[in-house]
């Protein structure tokens, strides 16, 4: 079953508090694991897997598109940064 | 002067907006989120809360629920609509407010009694307030901090359509300390502190003179009232 992957990210001029709670907890992690020291940042954003019947072809994806800018995101605090298909929905990487 | 009240899933504050509705004057309307009907009310309150429990993005989904039709539709004729805290975010995804709101700059939920100056003190919601009146209502959110591109901001301040601003420090990193906006027409009024919490002695912020004894959120329904008794 294709599976359409919509990818959306706090704009990168705002502050992005949720970003900056982890990359907090990165900090104090990196004290006991040194591998971590070198992370200067962390970013939360949002990816969304929307699964459909039958081929991504161009008009679905153009309805994707158009929800991806008008639902999925707010173009006033975030942006679309990537739609892309896969064959599948995502499962754990091995 | 019969005002409804939007009861989304998980709204919270929609009974206290009510019952500010009856304290200021009107009869409130219960209204429910999944009708296409306003039940022929002549201003509407969308009340705080955590809507669809802010999933996708705070007020994203609310503002696509069945009533919003009508809501959006009503506004657009000029009917007085009174966004609170969620309802402030509802409005903003709704495209009826310009800007947009973010998680809080500290990362923190924030419950105070916050002061704020009345900027605009001709709004549909706002016009019993003396021009610059300085006012103390609770606010409570976790996603407050307002964000509009640059040349909106420049749009708001230029207009006039700050409708209310923090004073005594910034609680949320919001830009140009905005509290509140208004669309062009007046009539669409976001607010993210809670007027509906300072509406009856013994229930709202300390004043200098008695503890709880705050009812500055009381104008903002007492001037709707006013003006649909002149009919502007």
């Amino acid at each position: 079953m294709p599976t359409i992957v919509v990818e959306v990210m706090p704009k990168a001029e705002l502050l992005d508090p949720q970003g900056k709670a982890v990359a907090g907890a990165l900090g104090r992690l990196s004290q006991t694991q040194s591998a971590l020291a070198n992370v200067t940042g962390v970013r939360v954003g949002k990816r969304f897997e929307i699964s459909i019947d039958g081929e991504a072809d161009a008009a679905t994806l153009a309805a994707v598109r158009e929800l991806a800018d008008t639902v999925l995101s707010n173009s006033v605090i975030e942006d679309v940064v990537g739609i892309h298909v896969q064959s599948a929905p995502s499962s754990a990487v091995a | 002067m019969r005002i409804g009240v939007v009861t989304f899933p998980g709204s919270l504050d929609d009974r206290d907006a009510a019952r500010a509705i009856r304290l200021a004057g009107a009869d409130a309307v219960a209204l429910w989120h999944g009708d296409h009907d306003l039940h022929g009310v002549d201003a509407l309150v969308l009340p705080g809360g955590f809507s669809y429990g802010d999933y996708l993005r705070a007020g994203a989904i609310a503002s696509l629920s069945p009533i919003m039709t009508e809501v959006i539709d009503a506004a657009n004729r000029g009917m007085p609509v009174l966004g609170i805290c969620n309802g402030f975010q509802m409005l903003t995804e709704a495209h009826l407010l310009d800007g947009g709101l973010i998680r809080n700059d500290k990362g923190r939920f924030i419950c105070r009694d916050q002061g704020l100056r009345i900027e605009n003190n001709t709004s549909d919601w706002t016009n019993g307030f003396a021009a610059d009146a300085e006012i103390v209502i609770p606010l409570k959110n976790g996603e407050g901090s307002f964000m509009a591109s640059s040349e909106t901001l420049k749009a708001l301040e230029g207009e006039g359509r700050i409708v209310a601003r923090y004073i005594g420090g910034n609680p949320n990193g919001s830009l140009n300390d905005i509290a509140g906006v208004t669309n062009a027409r007046g009539n669409v009024v976001g607010l993210m502190p809670h007027p509906e919490h300072a509406v009856e002695a013994g229930f709202g912020p300390d004043t200098d003179d008695a503890m709880a004894s705050g009812v500055d959120g009381l104008t903002f329904f007492t001037s709707v009232i006013a003006r649909s008794l002149v009919g502007v």
